[in-house]
């Protein structure tokens, strides 16, 4: 393959810090989980990138990708039905209004 | 090799020759070669969606007792060119306020859907787009794929009848995709590889359709509830939800949904075809009539066996009535899931115990092990039903009429 | 620039291109659509590196499921259907700022660690990552251990959203 791998690598930090840039500028909750999700992508990136690029023939870059898959499909699942669960209580899902814990 | 053992491979490299000979670099010429590839299949698979067209409206008219379209060529052939001359005709309707890119969007998405199953259907031993390892899988994500669409459709028409309808139709495939991938499963277990090249080559000696007839006829009935056909049509019934998430999608838009409809259904025919009734492959015959390896002759068996499947499709269709939603719903969580998980880890633990025996052997017990899973579920649903029956006569005939005096 | 080189550059291109639309546009639908589209240039690129496995769950979870989850999530919260003003806070120039900050910081590390132009090794014939990572992931001294968690915290997550999402029956 005549790909470098430092290629991957900025392609995996460029997308993290658009990903960063999402959750931390954004008003409502849920384009915020969007955010968390592009920077999931990006460490997935990496993970393969490693893993082709290292020793193809040792399993952890992708068994840990899989977990991460995983773990983001829970998170997602999660934190979709508390925001819609917060969003029939207090009719709103901007994170600056969901305040109630605030002192 | 030549062209009729192996046409594929020879058309590929006369035309490769013809373009290194101008001075191309091997891999663009690959890369050209790949594009030429993949607008033949297309063409292929869109050239048959318009026969299917033919076939649909022919075979529907027969189980209603009618003669179909014949007035229009032979037989009525020429009939679905009038219908498309008829639908690119039309005037394109856009609703006010409607997303205009993901509208127009919709219906390519849902197309495209379908064609890109066309990559993995094996037509012949030498005759497919290209032998994926993970084709099994392939097969779940274009139906992802195709589930997007119809929220995209639902969505942009800015109408709420297309939204309730385009609801609907996700829950019902979402949640059919789970005895999908279960009984998808089972020919990937008894085959050992996910290929389908390697599916069709493990079912040389005997059809998996004797192995697990039960898993044969969950993978049918789950994937009629995805393609959204009856009796689960009550996403998109005219008479229910007003043709559901493509109400306000007319001229060829339409005919994009229903074309490629029609192709989905033709293709999961197919893949039942390919994955439980052997594929390209006569059980072994062909050790003894060489003809029978030829590439285009395969691909005429396997379309054959596709076209049975696709009949079988449209049978269930005309002859049975529509299903509710709770109750396509409750029939897939508390019947279809569970059996499908039993089949599958039955099929699993038999498979793996049975590996060392003759395959007469294996084949009569993996058969009677569903026979026996049948008839055990058979005897749960008698044991559901004469509980409900009781407690319905119980509720019905001496309560009632001390209800009916204490409420009036 | 041989041809996995633009299939790279396309691809990369494309993600990028599709998760600066996801973070920048207002309307929250169209966001959850780029997502969709940044996803599958994702995809491409595990196909690219071999990992014809991931690739295609990638498909499955996220753009099946995920970003499917978050569509629906997005119809059912909404007063009504337009998106009125702006998405971002007014401060965004401080996020932005951190992220090229972080950028240019994560290039400087990566541009230091040794050999990091190196091209991919040839994956050795007659090995199948694919039934690798299968008897990897179930074999005792590989990742059943991770695995069987995993499992767990997917059917956690099944209890749990089923919970909050069900609301009280009062």
């Amino acid at each position: 393959m005549s790909i470098p791998l430092s290629w991957y690598l900025v392609l995996a930090a460029a997308l993290f810090c658009i990903g960063l840039f999402g959750v931390l500028s954004r008003k409502n909750a849920i384009a915020i989980l969007l955010g968390i999700e592009l920077m999931l992508n990006a460490v997935n990136i990496n993970l393969v990138a490693f893993w082709r690029y290292l020793d193809p023939t040792r399993m952890a870059g992708q068994a840990f990708a899989i977990i991460v898959f995983a773990a983001a499909a829970a998170e997602v699942a999660v934190g979709l039905a508390l925001i819609i669960s917060v969003y029939r209580r207090h009719n709103t899902i901007l994170a600056d209004e969901i305040n109630l814990m605030k002192w | 090799m030549n062209l009729w053992n192996d046409p594929i491979n020879f058309v590929a490299n006369w035309l490769r020759g013809l373009l290194t000979s101008r001075g191309l670099a091997n891999g663009f010429a690959t890369v050209i070669l790949f594009f030429i590839g993949i607008v033949v299949l297309i063409l292929f698979a869109m050239l048959l969606d318009i026969f299917l067209v033919w076939v649909e409206r022919k075979v529907v008219a027969r189980f209603q007792d009618r003669l179909g379209p014949n007035r229009i060529g032979p037989f009525g052939l020429i009939q679905p060119f009038a219908d498309i001359i008829k639908l690119v005709i039309k005037e394109d309707i856009t609703p006010a306020g409607a997303d205009k890119l993901i509208y127009n969007m919709a219906p390519v998405l849902a197309m495209a859907s379908v064609i890109l199953l066309w990559a993995i259907l094996p037509l012949a031993s030498k005759i497919y787009g290209v032998d994926l390892n993970v084709a099994v899988l392939y097969l779940v994500a274009a139906g992802a794929l195709g589930t997007l669409s119809i929220i995209m459709a639902g969505w942009a028409s800015n109408n709420k009848y297309a939204l309730l309808g385009a609801f609907r139709m996700v829950a019902n495939m979402i949640s059919y995709e789970v005895p999908m991938v279960v009984t998808l499963l089972i020919p990937t277990i008894l085959a050992n590889t996910m290929s389908v090249k390697g599916i069709t080559d493990a079912q040389s000696s005997v059809w998996f359709v004797v192995l697990s007839p039960l898993g044969m006829l969950i993978f049918l009935i789950s994937a009629i509830a995805e393609l959204g056909r009856a009796p689960f049509d009550l996403n998109e019934a005219e008479s229910e939800i007003v043709a559901g998430f493509h109400i306000e999608y007319s001229g060829m838009k339409f005919g994009l949904f229903y074309a490629g409809e029609l192709l989905h259904a033709f293709t999961f025919g197919g893949f039942v075809a390919m994955l439980y009734f052997g594929g390209y492959g006569v059980f072994g015959l062909e050790k003894f009539v060489p003809v029978l390896q030829a590439p285009l002759v395969a691909a005429v068996i396997f379309l054959g066996k596709a076209m049975v499947g696709y009949w079988v499709i449209m049978w269930v269709k005309y002859s049975m009535p529509r299903i509710r939603i709770d109750h396509m719903l409750a029939f897939n969580w508390k019947f279809l899931t569970p059996l499908s998980l039993v089949i599958l880890v039955v099929t699993a633990l038999a498979s793996k115990l049975l590996s060392g025996s003759p395959t007469w052997l294996a084949a009569l017990v993996m058969f009677l092990t569903n026979v026996v899973i049948a008839w055990l579920t058979i005897e749960i649903l008698r044991g559901v039903g004469r509980r409900q029956r009781r407690l319905e006569q119980s509720l019905a005939s001496p309560a009632s009429p001390l209800a009916r005096h204490g409420s009036e | 620039m041989t041809p996995e080189q633009i299939i790279f550059l396309i691809s990369a291109a494309l993600i990028l291109a599709s998760a600066m639309m996801v973070v920048i546009t207002r309307n929250l639908i169209h966001a959850a659509l780029w997502l969709v589209s940044a996803l599958f240039g994702v995809a491409v690129l595990f196909a690219i590196l071999n990992a014809s496995f991931l690739a295609v769950v990638q498909v499955v979870v996220y753009i099946g499921a995920i970003a499917i989850l978050f569509i629906f999530a997005v119809m059912l919260t909404r007063k009504e259907m337009r998106d009125r003003g702006s998405q971002t806070r007014s401060s965004w120039w401080l996020p932005a700022l951190l992220g090229v900050l972080i950028l240019a910081g994560l290039i400087f590390l990566i541009f230091g660690q040794p050999a990091v132009n190196r091209t991919a090794p040839a994956i050795p014939a007659g090995v199948d990552p694919l039934r690798l990572l299968g008897s990897a992931l179930v074999s005792p001294d590989g990742y059943v251990l991770p695995f069987e968690a995993a499992s767990v915290l997917l059917l956690s997550a099944l209890v749990g959203a089923v919970y909050v999402a069900i609301g009280r029956k009062s």
